[in-house]
């Protein structure tokens, strides 16, 4: 493993406790709330802000353990860091602001200036390598401040919700340029969002922190699939449910219960694709397992759906057609009865 | 629309916005007596400037003298500013010490002390009897007052506070993270602060410099208590003013009226950082 990191630290009401470890070539991506500690953590990774307790290594290489009482200060550590609003210094030019770390680490001005060039036409910015930060729009100075962070050929690149700043316009076309670049970086990547589509579209492997610790980490794939807390659920828009299986029920934590395929014993996530619910306006009749009384609560348009909430003992979200949506009137409110198959009910461990 | 609803129209709208400044109306007129109050004595010494003779005025060699020795002192008095002021600006803005409320407190007091009590509190700690004084007398054989060093003294005595706290000001209200940005990019304390800091509070440092100065240069009270008021040595331009005033009227016109554009300069300098949209 090329970064590892345990992290304590206590920093006004957060309290961030994790552990951390990126493999040399890995994307990964840390997904959370705000306020969850994410910035907190590439900041204690940057040795910007001091570890309570801790150890942070680097291609074996100690960057801070707090046992040992080593710290390596941030300007000797081989780390580059792209801020959420770029910080490029606004009294220097693009070219300077590439060349900064060069000529601070003691290149020649000469060097470092043909050096931040050639990053800068890498890209497709050597137009403006004259522009002072203010003149440059929010794509183009992400790209400076990606540069800026790269030419010193860091070892770590640290990236701190890199496409916040932009419109919903320009961050489509801003993350392809992204994906490309971070594509060519061989060291180990770490990169901060609450945006769930940036995280699906660049990770290798998502870390989801919530409150100051690590709640799930795995592939986009597993993530989305079998999410662990409520606030993935949302971000993937699955019906996430906690109980206590045995065989095939699932008595929930809230009250009710759920049916599913196969045999599961002890505390479990149940998991339901909002698309694998129908809904009623009677009792219905036929095989599915699972049938939950409730009162259409709000409906929202999601693309060529309609997103509607079921309040009851087990509220749940079905997505169906705007044909069905109206047929079965539900913008009037009323009971509906939702139905899900066994085998629509995925269930693992929690 | 009939023509009088139109008029009536027009005249309803510049009423509205009246009404709408709820300033009481009556207000003028202290306004303008208060303009009439700081623009009449200026109007006063532009009418009685001898225009005719000005050139031979601004070029005797008293005058002459007044002016090196104030620009020597005043300049002397902002490098000894700057030299121990911003360093000082930083510890108060950036480092937390027990006692930094004090130290604010007491580096800000002359700004409010009467200068004259400024003199007399140099006088008690750098004359050749004073707390310090005595030893540097002893041990360097160095004495301050009545010399041009003391002069530079008591004008920055004076004049430091207002470079400290448009300094400190300047570094509370800059945005720190660029420091962090530069840290992350190999930039160790001295190149931050050269490179990063330093041009990002240069507007506050520019303000700070122009008004210390601008107070050095105007500095009457604490000097002749201190430094006394020798031709050539001590006796800067404010100094000259009050003694040409007894004996030369048109000499003290003329002083008065450099002082005068000085300001008038400053005030251009800082315009966009004390009067920035209006």
């Amino acid at each position: 493993m090329s970064l590892e990191a345990g992290i304590g630290l206590r920093l006004g009401r957060l309290d961030l406790e994790v552990e951390l470890a990126v493999g040399t070539g890995e994307l990964v991506v840390l997904l959370g709330p705000n306020g969850a500690g994410k910035t907190t953590l590439l900041r204690a990774l940057a040795g910007l802000v001091p570890l309570d307790r801790g150890r942070v290594t680097l291609d074996g290489a100690v960057l801070e353990d707090t046992a040992a009482g080593a710290w390596v200060p941030t300007e000797r550590r081989p780390v580059g860091f792209v801020f959420q609003d770029y910080l490029l210094f606004p009294h220097l030019s693009a070219l300077e602001n590439v060349a900064f770390g060069l000529r601070a680490r003691g290149l020649a001005r000469a060097e470092a200036r043909r050096r931040a060039a050639a990053w800068l036409d890498r890209v497709g910015l050597a137009a403006h390598a004259a522009a002072r930060p203010r003149a440059l729009s929010g794509g183009q100075a992400q790209r400076v401040a990606l540069a800026r962070a790269m030419v010193g050929e860091p070892r770590l690149l640290l990236l701190d919700e890199p496409l916040a700043a932009l419109d919903a316009a320009t961050r489509t076309e801003v993350r392809r340029d992204l994906g490309r670049h971070l594509a060519s970086f061989a060291g180990t990547r770490l990169l901060v969002t609450h945006d769930p589509l940036e995280a699906l579209a660049l990770a290798d492997r998502l870390v989801v922190l919530e409150g100051g610790r690590v709640t799930q980490s795995g592939s986009p794939a597993e993530i989305s699939g079998r999410p662990r807390s409520r606030y993935v659920a949302e971000l993937v828009g699955v019906n996430l449910y906690r109980g206590r299986a045995d065989g095939a029920t699932v008595q929930l934590a809230g009250g009710g219960r759920l049916v599913a395929a196969g045999d599961h014993d002890g505390e479990v996530f149940a998991a339901v694709h909002p698309q694998a619910v129908a809904l009623h306006r009677r009792v219905p009749e036929g095989t599915p397992r699972n049938v939950l009384a409730g009162t259409a609560d709000t409906l929202d348009v999601v693309g060529d759906r309609v997103r509607v909430r079921v309040a009851g003992p087990v509220p749940i979200v079905a997505e169906i057609t705007p044909a069905a949506a109206s047929e079965l009137r539900l913008a009037d409110g009323g009971p509906v009865w939702a139905s899900v198959k066994a085998t629509e009910v995925t269930v693992y461990p929690a | 629309m009939t023509a009088t609803a139109r008029r009536r129209q027009r005249r309803a709208a510049p009423a509205v916005a009246r009404a709408r400044s709820r300033v009481p109306r009556s207000f003028a007129v202290p306004a303008a007596l208060a303009v009439g109050f700081l623009a009449i004595p200026l109007v006063g010494l532009l009418g009685r400037t001898p225009w005719g003779s000005i050139g031979a005025e601004l070029t005797s060699p008293r005058v002459l003298e007044a002016l090196r020795l104030s620009l020597v002192c005043s300049t002397g008095a902002v490098a000894v500013s700057v030299a121990l002021g911003v360093p000082l600006a930083f510890l108060l803005a950036r480092v937390e010490f027990p006692g930094r409320n004090l130290v604010r407190a007491l580096t800000t007091l002359p700004m409010v002390l009467p200068p004259v009590v400024g003199g007399v509190a140099l006088l008690l700690a750098f004359g050749r009897r004073g707390l310090v004084g005595q030893w540097l007398d002893r041990a360097f054989g160095i004495t301050l007052p009545f010399t041009t060093a003391g002069a530079i003294l008591a004008e920055a005595f004076v004049a430091m506070p207002f470079l400290v706290i448009t300094v400190e000001a300047g570094l509370r209200a800059m945005d720190r993270r660029f420091e962090d940005a530069a840290a992350t990019l190999g930039a160790g304390r001295w190149t931050i602060l050269r490179r990063v800091t330093l041009p990002l509070i240069a507007p506050s440092l520019g303000a700070g410099v122009a008004l210390c100065w601008a107070r050095a240069l105007g500095e009457f009270g604490a000097t002749i208590t201190f430094a006394g008021n020798l031709p050539g040595v001590t006796q800067t331009m404010p100094l000259a003013v009050y003694i040409a005033l007894e004996t030369d009227l048109e000499a003290a016109i003329a002083l008065s009226l450099i002082l005068l554009f000085i300001s008038l300069g400053v005030l251009v300098a800082l315009r966009d950082r004390w009067f920035p949209s209006a």
